[in-house]
């Protein structure tokens, strides 16, 4: 069976909800629009509107009563329409939400899901079109999921809302409507993925190529590709930016000597020269090339199609660094 | 008998907006007014403590001091029950003993030890008591605003018929996100009072220099406010029942709590270069909220002056007496560096500035 990222994300919100009456959602246009993106289709009317709240367009004050809301035993889901608007409620992300158990040595805890879609859309300039990922994750007491397939966005999503601690969930708007193959397993209601654990989406014995998000679906392409110049990748798919699993990342290293890292955000202090380090730290012996980054180009987001398309990894670009790393590419004089 | 029933006019009328007041005359009875005294003494007594530990150095970073405004926190918490929330920025001391947190952990968690509230992990800005629903202890100028509002929304979501004190100073009342949490809550009727302490000024700056409107009590707009005089534990008491009730039936309210601080904003503050010193001393003996009491206990006859002297140095060898046993207590383990960073941290690595030499499992 095959079902969308956004069907996906709606059975686990309903499921989670149905089970256990402390959580509601709340946010912009969840309730009567049925969800900008159309996530919380329906959950109004089964959950009504003291369970699915539609919120005044102020991020700062709902996000802070989500937390508060949290700190006094609920289990709040704040949407963000897109995560781009979390930045004006990053302090009650980060200090009223990530601190409080550490501060209160564990008196305060805060079992709470901040949510919606991340990354660049397509053209909507660059106020719309950033990655949180690195942000989030720089922060213990967060920790940061970003879901590739519907399977991930069932078991990553239920398994935020059950946990105890504050979960940033990085959705992306342009996987919303894709499809993927389910198993029965996790078209079950108990389903859940453990946080922290990254999934070898292929196996591959030539090079390691990580991966979130959207971008596991390039990094696949770009394997496919690969393999047909009898280049072997093996393609991870991190599913948790914090905690990040170090232990698959330099296991898959160690076995193929080489690595690229792939993500839409900027590259200074991203993702990929996080995973470098952690590579770097734990099997730079076992390194047969300089790991390769890509990234989001870094300027802000252009509007213009061709500018835009520029900015943005590009399954050739996996393809072009995967065969660097396995020195089998033209060395490339600088350009531009 | 202490338990009679006294019948006392607030110093000045209550101030409203949107809202009928409620009467000047508070009910109270002879073992409140001398509660009332001794829960102010305490808190007097343990922040000028606090002031001399500052500056034996004992207590670290910053350190803001409630004294003068003790009347707030002992007339609120005599309104309400410990099955209401409160919720305060960093000048949170007084607050915590109001609800029933004792000198040790309070003297021990301002020097970071592990006898400490926090287990000397937040530090004189972060003291909690969750068991009697106080949550902080917030170091962000009126990020406790909305947070208050979402425990009101918690309380109401569970049907408990509480209600939430979410304290601000005059600072923090211009603060955007206050605006957007009370929107909400009047949008939800959410059981949230908005407590403005207002004691003139945020940080050095006067109120009149930092809001184009400084009648607090009126910024709700359209939500409900109440002036108190919040020097005058009574009418505080008066007030927050009163808006403990509104709250529950109708939603938010504001009370603007007319206060004072006689130390500076926090330790680095001599508090003397942007008020005068005739102003404080003027304060101090025209409205101090204790000296209120003291006049009240003799009008009553209900203790003579050396019973209350007698009292007072009870008060100050328990004060001693507390920061001796905090003292005693070691510093936190160095294993607690990495606890509580998660209620569930999974087993994984996590490590300190050098990796190679310090690491830990989080539990």
């Amino acid at each position: 069976k095959e079902i969308t990222v956004r069907e996906a994300l709606n059975s686990a919100l309903d499921e989670e909800m149905s089970a256990d009456p402390s959580v509601f959602l709340m946010g912009e246009e969840v309730g009567e629009y049925q969800g900008a993106y159309k996530i919380s289709k329906g959950l109004l009317d089964k959950y009504g509107p003291d369970r699915v709240l539609d919120t005044p367009i102020t991020e700062a004050g709902f996000t802070g009563i989500g937390v508060g809301a949290a700190y006094h035993g609920l289990r709040p889901i704040v949407e963000f329409m897109t995560f781009n608007f979390s930045m004006q409620a990053i302090d009650h992300i980060i200090n009223s939400a990530a601190k409080s158990n550490y501060m209160s040595s564990g008196q305060i805890s805060v079992p709470i899901v901040f949510r919606g879609p991340n990354g660049a859309a397509a053209g909507v300039g660059a106020q719309h079109s950033q990655c949180y990922a690195a942000w989030y994750a720089h922060v213990p007491g967060l920790k940061v999921l970003a879901p590739y397939s519907a399977e991930d966005a069932r078991g990553l999503l239920k398994a935020a809302i059950r946990d105890p601690d504050p979960v940033v969930f990085l959705e992306n708007e342009l996987l919303y409507g894709e499809s993927f193959p389910v198993s029965a397993e996790a078209l079950d209601s108990s389903f859940c993925l453990p946080i922290g654990k990254a999934k070898i989406e292929r196996q591959g014995k030539d090079v390691t190529i990580t991966a979130f998000s959207k971008m596991v679906g390039y990094a696949l392409q770009a394997a496919d590709i690969l393999a047909k110049e009898g280049i072997s990748a093996e393609v991870i798919n991190l599913r948790s930016i914090r905690p990040l699993d170090r232990a698959a990342i330099n296991a898959s290293v160690r076995k193929t000597t080489r690595l690229v890292t792939v993500e839409e955000g900027f590259p200074q202090h991203g993702v990929g020269a996080e995973i470098c380090m952690a590579v770097v730290e734990d099997s730079f012996e076992y390194l047969d090339a300089p790991v390769e980054r890509i990234a989001g180009a870094d300027v802000p987001m252009p509007y213009a199609a061709n500018l835009e398309r520029m900015a943005v990894p590009q399954v050739e670009d996996i393809v072009r660094a995967a065969k660097r790393a396995c020195y089998r590419a033209v060395p490339m004089a600088a350009t531009a | 008998d202490s338990t009679a029933s006294l019948t006392i006019e607030t110093s000045v009328p209550f101030t409203a907006h949107l809202v009928d007041p409620p009467s000047r005359d508070v009910t109270t009875s002879p073992a409140e007014l001398m509660t009332f005294f001794r829960d102010m003494s305490v808190m007097r007594r343990m922040e000028i403590a606090a002031d001399s530990l500052y500056k034996a150095k004992l207590i670290r970073g910053f350190c803001h001091l409630y004294d003068g405004q003790e009347a707030v926190a002992v007339g609120m918490e005599a309104a309400i029950t410990r099955n209401d929330s409160i919720i305060t920025a960093y000048r949170d001391h007084c607050i915590y003993l109001a609800r029933g947190g004792d000198l040790v952990s309070a003297f021990a968690e301002l020097m970071g030890r592990e006898a400490g509230c926090s287990r000397g992990k937040g530090g004189s800005m972060h003291f909690y008591k969750k068991d009697a629903n106080f949550y902080g202890g917030h170091g962000i100028v009126g990020a406790q605003v909305p947070l208050g509002c979402g425990l009101a929304f918690a309380q109401k979501y569970k049907k408990e018929d509480t209600a939430t004190f979410a304290l601000y100073g005059d600072g923090a009342a211009n603060q955007g996100q206050l605006f957007e949490a009370l929107n909400i809550s009047a949008l939800w009727k959410l059981p949230a009072i908005l407590v403005c302490e207002n004691n003139h000024y945020g940080m050095g700056t006067a109120e009149w220099r930092a809001a184009k409107s400084p009648a607090y009590y009126k910024r709700g707009d359209y939500v409900p406010g109440l002036k108190v005089d919040g020097m005058d534990v009574l009418a505080v008491k008066q007030a927050c029942k009163f808006a403990k009730d509104h709250a529950v039936a109708n939603g938010p309210i504001v009370l603007e709590m007319d206060t004072y601080r006689y130390h500076g904003h926090s330790m680095s503050d001599p508090g003397s270069t942007y008020r005068t010193r005739d102003e404080i001393s003027g304060v101090r003996q025209e409205r101090d909220p204790i000296e209120r009491v003291r006049k009240l206990i003799y009008a009553y006859d209900l203790a003579t002056a050396a019973e209350l002297k007698d009292m007072e140095k009870e008060i100050r060898k328990d004060v001693d007496a507390a920061i001796a046993k905090a003292k005693e207590s070691s510093m936190p383990d160095t294993s607690e560096l990495f606890t509580n960073v998660y209620k569930k941290g999974f087993g994984v690595e996590s490590f300190g500035p050098d990796r190679k030499e310090m690491r830990a499992t989080l539990p």
